[in-house]
């Protein structure tokens, strides 16, 4: 790395740093949810970037240049190989090309992937369930995966290596084979992914995106129950919902710090889900859901990180339970929360980052785009703590209007 | 015995509202009035959830109940009994796009409050909305989407109705969280809104029913 470049990274950074710590930077910092919006700008299909990882990486690296933020999101984490996703004949999204048209972003597809009358199953051993359930589920490649012995029946050690014979039937063997076949699909992408993040640390550009925890509760709505069914489960088997929460949180926490600690990189990202206004009540919200978000904030402070937390929805109602936690260590990135009450009320506890529509990007004027950016600036950037944002990812905004809106950040918020 | 299934039913339990209703149908009472009472009960929770008391998992319960109540009531009903409704809204999440929550939550406040809702589904190309539009003849269109790029499929719906010559016979209305004024003029819809209490609005002041 040039020194110019590593100062500009370390300028880039600390801008951040700056106003996560509640301090004042130098000027406004901005932050890019850009997500898959490098395929709009530099013109490439986002089928193209399910199947050719060095597009996408050029793709990417214009759209850094261009724009020059002071952060921006780790574009590969969301894409999974075309191929790969293939080769699984995985039923969990549907991606460029696969069930949606060329340029849409990929679409998960919300579903019960788990009954309520197998929480007993997923407790006791989710290991196993994960081998002989889920994954013959969600992939159904992966579905002679059903016909394995419990793995547990191993501990009966020589005894039964006769079980091994499960393991010789085709089907089976086909289907190991379609599991490298994904890895091997995702080795190409991860090898362009590191490389991509070197030189572009190089350039003198800092990214969040590497490490991310859900929320307990996310992770067994989304992953395994579906909302409607995680949302039965709040009446019908609480008890349930709960342990499984409790069992689930270290696997989720260990991963976002390894992941953090392996990739070198301090933002862990938290995106919530379902515990926005509207989706829970207050009490649901502080029986099911704060507890583990605030475990998975405090637990990521604790390992040295910062947490970035993507407040999905709307969180008015739920702003009083932040001020619990820590002064600036983490950032909020709101989407529509109404960005001058939440500074009022945790404005001198939490970082905020937000909260740009992204309508305006996409069908506003350079003129509007300027106004709201000034306005957001006037009210809520004065004494620091505070990082300029899309409310949600730029997918499919205006290239131009997002060069404007961040220029004029860069102009308009220099503190004097 | 009614009062007491409106009761159990909007305060969302479960097994005591199951209860009542096989009680009362073993009494012989009239399933038809059965059903009276869950749509009563049924306001109230829609009330409820316009006072953000309740909320989306309080209302998908509440329609999980009524979904048993209904599976015991219905063998018991004669073909033909209909209830009134106040209007037709012809609904569905817009092309491209897979989210059913909204879209969900919006059926289920319009049906508590009388509307005769067609629910087209997710992922619903313009053509769709138009082939119901002229079946059914309704008024109000209703189209959800979450995603920043179904603004666009909302456009292209608002004008495949402009096409077949429907637009001056409904009311068009766009909802989800990112929509705005900035996307209801883009799409060309009457009137936006982020919650499911706006459709419901919107539905009375273009079908009356208040």
């Amino acid at each position: 790395m040039t020194a110019t470049a590593q100062e500009a990274y370390q300028q880039r950074l600390n801008r951040i740093l700056d106003a996560v710590a509640l301090k004042v930077p130098d000027r406004v910092p901005v932050l890019l949810l850009n997500h898959f919006f490098a395929a709009k700008y530099a013109n490439i299909t986002l089928k193209e970037a399910y199947h050719d990882p060095e597009k996408w990486y050029q793709a990417n690296k214009k759209m850094v240049l261009d724009l020059d933020p002071d952060l921006y999101q780790a574009p590969w984490m969301l894409i999974n190989p075309a191929k790969a996703m293939e080769a699984l004949d995985f039923k969990q999204i549907k991606w460029p090309g696969h069930g949606i048209p060329d340029n849409h972003s990929f679409q998960f597809v919300e579903a019960e992937y788990m009954k309520p009358e197998e929480y007993e199953a997923l407790l006791d051993d989710p290991s196993d369930f994960v081998m002989r359930t889920y994954l013959p589920r969600i992939c159904g490649a992966l579905e002679p995966f059903k016909t394995l012995p419990p793995l547990q029946s191993f501990l009966n050690g020589y005894i039964v290596f006769g079980l091994t014979a499960a393991f010789a039937q085709p089907e089976v063997i086909a289907a190991f084979e379609c599991l490298a076949k994904a890895g091997r699909e995702y080795m190409k992408y991860q090898e362009k992914e590191q490389q991509f993040y070197k030189e572009m640390t190089e350039l003198g550009y800092p990214h969040w995106g590497v490490a991310a925890g859900l929320v307990a509760f996310d992770l067994i709505s989304d992953m395994l129950r579906g909302m409607r069914g995680s949302m039965l489960d709040m009446y019908r088997n609480p008890d349930k919902l709960l342990e499984a929460e409790e069992k689930f949180y270290p696997m989720i926490i260990q991963s976002a710090i390894l992941a953090s600690k392996m990739n070198n990189n301090r933002f862990v990202f938290m995106p919530l889900h379902r515990g926005a206004d509207g989706f829970m009540s207050n009490e649901q919200f502080e029986k099911f859901y704060w507890p583990y978000l605030k475990r998975l904030i405090l637990d990521t402070i604790d390992a040295g990180l910062i947490p970035f937390v993507f407040f999905e929805g709307g969180y008015n109602e739920r702003l009083e339970y932040l001020k619990e936690l820590p002064k600036g260590k983490l950032i909020a990135q709101l989407d529509t929360t109404d960005i001058v009450k939440a500074k009022k009320v945790i404005g001198d506890t939490i970082c905020i980052a937000g909260n740009m529509p992204v309508s305006l990007l996409q069908t506003g004027t350079p003129e509007k785009v300027k106004d709201y950016a000034k306005w957001m600036i006037d009210e809520v950037a004065g004494d620091g703590g505070f990082i300029m944002s899309s409310r949600g990812v730029l997918d499919e905004a205006d290239p131009e209007l997002v060069k404007v809106w961040i220029d004029f950040t860069k102009e308009y918020g220099v503190y004097k | 015995m009614s009062g007491e299934l409106v009761k159990a039913l909007s305060e969302l339990q479960e097994e005591k509202a199951l209860n009542v209703v096989r009680e009362l149908l073993a009494a012989g009472e009239d399933p038809l009035k059965i059903m009276d009472a869950c749509g009563q009960a049924m306001e109230i929770v829609g009330k409820k959830f316009e006072d953000g008391v309740y909320f989306v998992p309080d209302l998908i319960f509440a329609g999980e109940i009524l979904k048993g109540i209904s599976a015991e009531v219905k063998p018991h009903i004669a073909e033909g009994a209909e209830q009134k409704r106040l209007g037709q809204v012809v609904l569905g999440t817009v092309a491209g796009d897979i989210h059913d929550i909204g879209k969900d939550v919006v059926h289920f406040m319009l049906d508590s409050n009388g509307f005769e809702v067609h629910d087209l589904g997710i992922d619903v190309p313009a053509e769709k909305f138009v082939e119901k539009i002229k079946e059914t003849g309704a008024k109000v269109v209703a189209m959800s989407g979450l995603l920043t790029m179904a603004f666009d499929s909302m456009k292209q719906t608002v004008d495949a109705i402009k096409e077949a010559g429907l637009r001056d016979q409904v009311k068009i209305m766009i909802g989800g969280s990112q929509v705005d004024e900035e996307v209801r003029v883009y799409t060309g819809a009457d009137a936006y809104g982020n919650d499911a209490m706006s459709a419901v609005n919107y539905a009375k002041q273009w079908l009356g029913g208040e």
